[in-house]
């Protein structure tokens, strides 16, 4: 083969893997992503035995401890619809009322139990205070 | 004082635009003295923001709540050491540190190429000039640190105390540099572009700062892995974060940056992917300076609600723009100068090893990204978390690593099957014995990633030994000396070439410390009453009894109480004590109660944990405040408390934390027994050693400088005469 055609040969096959192993990518990433729901929707369209993964942030006053068990509520990120959330496990450190928390489980009788040790909180990196007055960091 | 503040960043912003204006101008109508005008305007606008700065830092330390920042981010209760950084834990405090690292690193290259690059230089001035304009105009116009609070606060918030660890502190301004950094490559590289000069002259003059970026980006990242996996509750060291997504990318595609340009240096080749990796680069930088904190992460609609989004967006847009327009403006110019003579070649598996960096950044984006772009999409807001991080990024992983291993070993041009041979048997003898000791005497087979990854491992370190082995011996048979000379010789001699396989042997341990520690982590969730034990065999965790200190937590960082347990803790004939906490943090939270804004505050965890060169044992405790709360609701309710002075509530906090040590409740624990996880950290001291010996100016490099000086005076001297 002389080298213009190999080299053009090459480059083919080159793209073809690129875009094979994109439109891989694209796919796992779809399939494995996990839908975040807000609190409205989970109430709104929420069967029970389902799996959600709820998000939005801890309503003020509403965080209180038994035991290993802790109970709040999660509210949507703004809004003031809210469901009651039982937990148990670790509880990362920002964790505190007003941060935007994201945890795994599903709807039992008007509660979201959660599973075990699944609570997320955003990265504390974002220092600044909320500007839609959650409050959150005061 | 914040006057001065003020005026210092509206004075450098005209500073800066005269710098934009005066090189480009300059350097288009050929009047040198405008270039250097243009020029010494950058040196001004430095010291603009020294001034700037020290006012800033001046108010943290003194805690001059006049200034909106200094009552934001930092308090009277702040340890010293905190106050003293506790600007960049600010948005407006850093992108004052963006644009103090931008000015001082843009004097610096500008004044080492001031006699070089009479043609580049001033475009690049101009290109660094604009930066540092639109980051002021951004301070002035959105972000002004030096706002100012009437009336004056009595006390300020305080430093978020999730940031009080000594690894936090230091973590931003390494970071920072790491992305002001990259700013210089590109700024010449523009340069290059726009006066055609796109031979590897750009490169050679800036080599040094994309490696100082490089180095102060990696470090700054590890830093921040080591503080999430020393501070944070949790318990690792990288959780894909978007945060830390972001400063990884701009990293990744730096490597690469730093390997192809030795292709263009040697060969002339790769100048288009050059300059493109250089600009995405950049641009990386500035996104994870603050697509991050523009809270578009969060959701599209999100977006609107940040102040720094839409101009941020704007700018990035206009850079990328204007980039690619020059890029494909010169494609001529960027043609290379030779072919790829060979697949099995250093040029074929460096442009290989810039796939598989390139690729990783792309998974990252894409995965970083996906929220955004599920969104737009589906209409709902999805997202992957680590498991699809880990799964993508595995196999690109354990390329790198045998890449980082098969590369050095291979010539330029051509391999020939002799030499092949010769580089490659005691490699991969070495790489079979590890695969057959680990099969034989571990546990390794249970992960199959994990197993290759250490085969691999032990690939690039017998690469690079056996590199390091043949030099020396090669250096003793010419110059006869001893072998230790012999080889710090060969390092001094070569710095570039042998910096760059410690940092090889680095990443290669590094790699060893992930792969084991992310496969054979062995991680407990318990819950403890005192006198409880939990363990296995060889390993158990007795909770011997409660802690509580007031006002002295052992790291310094101001805690009000901490809570915690003793742990004794048997490991085979070992036997010693843990002791994790938990500080409370007091809240200025009015609502709560005069006791309770002691435990209502923030809380964070006083991780415990055993080094180890094969394990890691680290601990974490979450005390059950629960007990206390009857106490101090009570306490709250009572009218002599409350109009009690600060002493005597101290006295009541220190009775109530006196109960939790007598009779401590069950308690939560987190355990871990992390096999390897040390050599990360290890790794990345060898890869910084690496990067600095690269760095280090080479003895002849110096020789030569002055001699050619010399030269050029002579030249002169004797044209005069």
């Amino acid at each position: 083969m002389d080298p213009s055609r190999k080299r053009k040969l090459r480059l083919v096959v080159a793209l073809s893997a690129a875009v094979l192993l994109g439109a891989a990518l694209v796919y796992t990433s779809f399939s494995s992503a996990t839908e975040a729901s807000t609190p409205s929707d989970v109430l709104r369209s929420g069967e029970p035995g389902r799996s959600y993964e709820l998000t939005g942030k801890v309503a003020k006053g509403s965080v209180e401890r038994e035991g290993d068990e802790l109970r709040f509520r999660v509210r949507d990120r703004d809004g003031t619809t809210s469901v009651p959330v039982e937990y148990a496990g670790v509880v990362p450190d920002p964790f505190r009322e007003g941060r935007e928390v994201i945890v795994s489980g599903g709807l039992d009788g008007g509660k979201f139990v959660a599973e075990r040790d699944s609570l997320v909180t955003k990265c504390p990196s974002k220092f600044t205070k909320d500007k839609d007055g959650g409050g959150a960091e005061r | 004082m914040a006057a001065l503040g003020s005026a210092c960043l509206i004075i450098g912003l005209m500073t800066a635009l005269y710098a934009a204006g005066a090189s480009l101008y300059g350097a288009r109508s050929g009047r040198r003295q405008f270039v250097v005008s243009g020029r010494r305007a950058i040196y001004c606008l430095a010291g603009l923001l020294v001034v700037a700065m020290v006012v800033l830092e001046t108010a943290f330390l003194r805690s001059d709540f006049s200034f909106a920042l200094v009552a934001q981010g930092s308090s009277t209760d702040t340890p010293t050491f905190y106050k003293a950084s506790a600007m960049w834990a600010t948005q407006q405090g850093s992108l004052m540190l963006w644009v103090f690292l931008l000015s001082i690193l843009s004097s610096a290259a500008l004044f080492v190429t001031r006699h070089r690059h009479r043609d580049i230089a001033p475009y690049a001035a101009a290109v660094l000039a604009a930066v540092g304009a639109f980051f002021l105009f951004l301070m002035i116009a959105y972000e002004n640190p030096f706002a100012t609070l009437s009336p004056v606060p009595p006390e300020g918030a305080g430093l978020n105390p999730l940031l009080r660890h000594p690894a936090m502190m230091i973590h931003p301004p390494l970071l920072y540099t790491g992305y002001v950094g990259f700013s210089i490559p590109f700024a010449f590289a523009i340069g290059a572009l726009i006066t055609r000069r796109t031979d590897a002259d750009w490169i050679r003059s800036t080599r040094r700062f994309a490696l100082l970026a490089w180095t102060f980006l990696g470090t700054g990242i590890l830093l921040g892995a080591l503080w999430s996996y020393a501070e944070l509750g949790w318990g690792g060291y990288w959780a894909w974060d978007p945060v830390e997504n972001a400063s990884l990318m701009p990293w990744l595609t730096g490597t690469a940056f730093l390997h192809s340009i030795m292709v263009q240096e040697k060969r002339g080749m790769l100048k288009l992917w050059n300059v493109s990796l250089i600009i995405a680069t950049f641009v990386l930088a500035l996104l994870g300076t603050f697509l991050v904190r523009s809270g578009i992460l969060d959701s599209i609609h999100a977006f609107g609600a940040s102040t720094l989004g839409t101009p941020f967006l704007i700018f990035i847009v206009v850079v990328i723009g204007g980039s690619t327009a020059l890029v494909l403006s010169r494609r001529r110019e960027l043609r290379s100068e030779a072919r790829l003579d060979s697949l099995l070649s250093r040029e074929a598996f460096f442009l290989l090893n810039n796939l598989v960096l390139v690729a990783i950044c792309a998974v990252i984006f894409w995965g970083t990204f996906f929220p955004l772009i599920s969104e737009a999409v589906t209409g709902t807001e999805s997202s992957v978390g680590p498991p699809f991080f880990n799964a993508v990024t595995t196999p690109l992983a354990i390329a790198l690593v045998l890449l980082a291993g098969i590369g050095p070993v291979l010539a330029w041009r051509r391999v020939t099957p002799a030499g092949l041979r010769r580089a490659a048997l005691f490699p991969a003898a070495a790489t079979l014995a590890t695969l057959v000791a680990l099969l034989a005497f571990t546990r390794a087979r249970d992960s199959v990633p994990a197993l290759v990854m250490f085969c691999l491992v032990a690939f690039v370190l017998a690469v690079v030994g056996q590199e390091f082995w043949r030099g020396t011996a090669a250096r003793r048979i010419a110059t006869g000396e001893s072998r230790p000379r012999a080889l710090g010789q060969l390092v001094l001699r070569n710095r570039r070439r042998y910096g760059g396989f410690l940092a090889h042997a680095g990443i290669a341990l590094l790699f060893l410390g992930v792969a084991a520690s992310s496969a054979f982590i062995d991680q407990r969730d318990v819950r403890l009453s005192p006198g409880g034990a939990r363990g296995g065999d060889a390993n158990t965790a007795t909770y011997r009894g409660g802690t509580a200190s007031l006002g002295g937590d052992d790291a310094g960082t101001g805690a009000a109480i901490s809570l915690g347990a003793v742990l004794d803790v048997r490991k085979g004939e070992q036997r010693f004590v843990l002791r994790p906490s938990r500080n409370y943090y007091r809240t200025a939270d009015p609502s709560k109660g005069p006791i309770g804004r002691f435990f209502e505050g923030e809380a964070t965890s006083e991780v415990d944990l055993r080094w180890g060169l094969r394990r890691d044992l680290w601990t974490a405790i979450q005390p059950d405040v629960a007990t206390l709360t009857k106490a101090v609701q009570r306490l709250d309710r009572d009218p002599r408390i409350a109009n009690a002075g600060p002493a005597q509530q101290l006295r009541a906090i220190a009775a109530l934390a006196e109960i939790y040590r007598r009779d401590p409740p069950p308690a939560q624990f987190r355990a871990l027994v992390s096999p390897l996880v040390v050599w990360i950290w290890v790794g990345g001291a060898v890869v910084l050693m690496g990067a600095l010996i690269a760095l280090w100016p080479a003895p002849e490099a110096r020789m030569r400088r002055v001699s050619s000086l010399h030269g050029a005076r002579l030249g002169r001297e004797l044209s005069g005469a």
